[in-house]
């Protein structure tokens, strides 16, 4: 890999961590338009690459928070089991979308997310 | 109970078609249904991200859709970012920042927004990449 490119991916990972660290929105806020806008990344990679970002990210940060005794494993798995079958049938349902229906769903959250962020107390 | 059932499956459809982990669902299911305090939210909203982000990255890779390589060094880098975020967001007025932020946000969704609508009217919407993965909006 490029010096380059692996200071471009350096920095998408800067900027969605600063920014969830910040202001408590998800890296994949961040990692996704990116992907698309400055590496051309297809709708599908993005969204694909951007959960590999967010796990390795998300195992590190719950490890610290079970260390803080902040963990609630059976809410976590009530909650994160669902969500699980929400995955596989939300990439299901990807797999079917044009890319360009799928960047138009992403602007929508990018709204609704800067909306809550104005608007909270 | 049905309610964080059902919040928790939209999350991780949301995650499955965006890319996103689903956090923006589950801290608020988890503190307000649930009635956990806002930290032990945002602590258990990871471990219910983690199943997700994990079954979400194993079938983008079996649809073909993954460069684990790429999201493995992004994972990395904002690692350490996100520790300076939360340092940073406890010695600055939030307010401005927040306001800062949701604008370029409005940004992005709108720099995304035009190239797909120019591609749904059947236009080549994208300036940065070949139109590789969609044979469905060709001009006639």
């Amino acid at each position: 890999m490029p010096r380059s490119r692996l200071l471009q991916l350096g920095a998408v990972g800067v900027a969605a961590g600063f920014f969830s660290g910040l202001f408590g929105v998800g890296g994949g806020v961040v990692v996704v338009p990116l992907l698309i806008l400055w590496f051309g990344y297809g709708e599908r990679e993005a969204a694909g690459t951007s959960l590999v970002a967010i796990l390795v990210a998300a195992v590190f940060a719950v490890t610290l928070q079970a260390i803080y005794g902040n963990v609630h494993v059976d809410d976590g798995l009530l909650i994160g089991i669902p969500a699980v079958g929400g995955v596989l049938a939300g990439t299901a349902l990807q797999q079917r979308l044009s890319g360009a229906i799928i960047r138009l769903l992403f602007s929508v959250l990018l709204v609704v997310t800067a909306v809550l962020l104005v608007v909270r107390a | 109970m049905i309610g964080v059932i059902l919040i928790g499956f939209a999350a991780g459809m949301l995650a499955g078609l965006l890319g996103i982990g689903g956090g923006a669902l589950f801290v608020p299911a988890l503190a307000l249904i649930v009635g956990l305090s806002q930290v032990d939210a945002q602590a258990t909203s990871l471990l219910a991200i983690v199943p997700v982000a994990l079954v979400g990255a194993w079938r983008q890779h079996r649809y073909g859709n993954l460069r684990l390589g790429d999201g493995i060094r992004i994972g990395v880098f904002a690692i350490p970012a996100a520790l300076v975020g939360v340092v940073i967001v406890n010695a600055i007025p939030q307010r401005i920042t927040e306001f800062l932020f949701a604008a370029l946000l409005v940004y992005i969704a709108w720099t995304l927004a035009r190239g797909a609508l120019q591609e749904l009217r059947g236009g080549d919407g994208r300036t940065l990449q070949h139109d590789d993965d969609d044979d469905t909006t060709r001009p006639a």
